[in-house]
């Protein structure tokens, strides 16, 4: 109960267990005899992530740096210039919401194509997906974030007369900042599925998406779970970095608060 | 000095009902404040009137519930009262709010949890302008004040409510106001700390002539702070009697044991029984 359990303890149960995952899924594969196309063991895609180090960089570089992270800045940045206005101006939460809220619920399955249409076969329609899907949940994430506020801290900043310039910077934007980083995990995921799933629907002949669906036409499983293996990996990366900034920023939540 | 017996009427203005008294640094004239609410209309205030005096230090106390902070938020333009007026250092309390006329020390202490206890008193010097030395310099002087010298740095989770509650105070203290409206400030402090705060309280006073709007539920602490005490009955919230204290400005805390002290702690306490016997 008290403290942290110790850092071994934190990262060194997790690893156990995806070692001991790893070992079963290998013996199982082999005990079994499990045919390739179905359930490649480890060892394979392992093989295959070695002897294709410089096609999966390619798709990586095409995918997650250009695609789904450059959607994710823009989408986030957007996002939350939205909520920032649409806090401001009355008429425009009436207006715009409303419309943000349609655009949501909009397929990827749809958008995608459009997006194709749009800006081309190559990364830039990708990151027009990954921008349409993060835009929504950082916005409503950070709306209610700014209105997360309690009445005496508003009372506080009312006595002392304080503009709303200085109201957002010193106790509305601080106190929104756990919604704003639950809206950033969100989208930390949806932008690296967007991305990926986006190349489905046209793609130059690079990009993790696109290398899944072809080495499916193609039986070779062992690079569609190198793919899979990689993203995993990198959704997983992700997701720390930005709970690593969350703790940094959002020290003093109740959530985050370390005994000191 | 008025006094209302049980039964009468709420202390009515001997003056006209629109007219402010002059030299009055707050002046409340028929103030009413009906809330809405599910339940119907609450009247936590009804046809309130007051007059404070440059320098007074006036000690509100009533039941919980009787409109005390109620009246303390008309003041600070917190709550817009439905009827009757209040003005403050002689215009609109929304004028007085935006010349930043006085601090407000919430009955909780209300910190910011993300900034250290020196950035929470800083918080009102750097919204109003405050130079950076000024700011460390007046930083320094209130936390000694209550106390917290050394505990700037912490954080507000990382103190006792009590600590927190004496940070609200700095930070109420940090800024030249020259009304502080103080709602239960030393609620939630133990009897020694209290004394020695209730000490500081008036020294501060008697050195900046400030005017004070206090509101407690101790009899004592009331009767020890106070040039005048109003204790108030609640539903409808109003005064129930206005009571001037003859004790000398100069006030030892052995002052307590006094005939004089216990006298006005008398009448305070009968003010406060008959409010009760109004009602049941
Ligand atoms: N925002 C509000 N909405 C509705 N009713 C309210 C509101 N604020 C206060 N009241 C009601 O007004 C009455 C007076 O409340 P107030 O907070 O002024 O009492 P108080 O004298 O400060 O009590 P305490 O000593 O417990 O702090 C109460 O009946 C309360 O329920
Ligand atoms: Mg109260």
């Amino acid at each position: 109960m008290n403290g942290q359990p110790s850092l071994v303890l934190r990262i060194g149960l997790p690893l156990g267990f995806g070692i001991a995952v790893l070992v079963l899924w290998e013996l199982f594969v082999v005990t079994f005899d499990i045919p390739r196309a179905i359930l490649p063991a480890p060892s394979e895609i392992w093989a295959a992530i070695q002897r294709s180090t410089e096609i999966l960089w390619v798709d990586w570089v095409q995918t997650v740096l250009k695609g789904a992270l450059t959607g994710l800045v823009i989408g986030a940045v957007a996002g939350f210039a939205a909520a920032l206005a649409i806090d401001r101006v009355d008429f425009l939460r009436r207006g715009l919401l409303p419309v943000a809220n349609f655009v949501a619920a909009l397929p990827i399955v749809g958008v995608a194509p459009i997006m194709v249409m749009w800006f081309g076969f190559d990364w830039q329609s990708k990151a027009a997906v990954v921008v349409v899907m993060v835009f929504f949940p950082i916005l409503v994430n950070t709306l209610a974030g700014l209105a997360a506020t309690d009445r005496m801290q508003r009372d506080l900043m009312r006595t002392y007369s304080a503009n709303h310039t200085q109201t957002l910077g010193k106790l509305r934007l601080p106190a929104a900042m756990p919604f704003i980083f639950n809206g950033l995990k969100i989208s930390a995921t949806l932008a690296l599925i967007g991305a990926i799933v986006a190349e489905y629907f046209g793609s130059p002949t690079k990009g993790m998406g696109f290398r899944i669906s072809t080495e499916v036409g193609r039986l070779g499983i062992d690079m569609v779970w190198a793919e899979i293996a990689v993203s995993a990996l990198t959704g997983t990366v992700l997701y720390g970095f930005v709970v690593l900034i969350e703790r940094w920023v959002t020290f003093w939540h109740p959530s985050q608060r370390r005994s000191r | 000095m008025q006094n209302a017996k049980p039964g009468d009427r709420p202390l009515s203005d001997p003056l006209s009902q629109d007219m402010t008294t002059p030299g009055a640094v707050i002046s409340a004239r028929g103030l009413s404040l009906t809330f809405q609410t599910n339940d119907g209309p609450v009247h936590a205030l009804k046809d309130v009137s007051l007059d404070i005096k440059k320098g007074e230090f006036v000690s509100f106390i009533g039941p919980s519930g009787c409109g005390k902070t109620t009246f303390l938020r008309c003041m600070a333009d917190l709550e817009h009262p439905t009827g009757g007026s209040i003005t403050v250092n002689g215009v609109s309390a929304q004028e007085a709010r935006k010349a930043r006329a006085y601090g407000y020390v919430f009955q909780a202490a209300g910190l910011y949890p993300w900034r250290t206890i020196g950035g929470n008193i800083r918080l009102p010097l750097e919204i109003m302008g405050y130079s950076k030395a000024d700011q460390a310099e007046r930083v320094a002087r209130v936390l000694e004040l209550v106390e917290l010298a050394g505990f700037e740095k912490k954080f507000p989770w990382q103190l006792s409510g009590g600590m927190q509650q004496r940070a609200s105070i700095a930070r109420a203290l940090a800024f030249d106001a020259d009304i502080l409206l103080m709602d239960e400030p030393f609620g939630a402090l133990d009897e020694i700390v209290r004394d020695h705060l209730n000490e500081q309280l008036l020294a501060l006073w008697a050195r900046t002539g400030k005017t004070i709007a206090f509101v407690t539920h101790s009899i004592p602490e009331a009767v020890y702070l106070s040039t005048k005490i109003v204790v108030m009955s609640p539903r409808p919230g109003r005064i129930s009697d206005v009571i001037d204290s003859p004790l000398p400005k100069e006030r030892p805390l052995e002052i307590r044991d006094t005939p004089e002290f216990i006298e006005i702690a008398h009448r305070v306490r009968d003010g406060l029984r008959a409010g009760h016997g109004y009602d049941d």
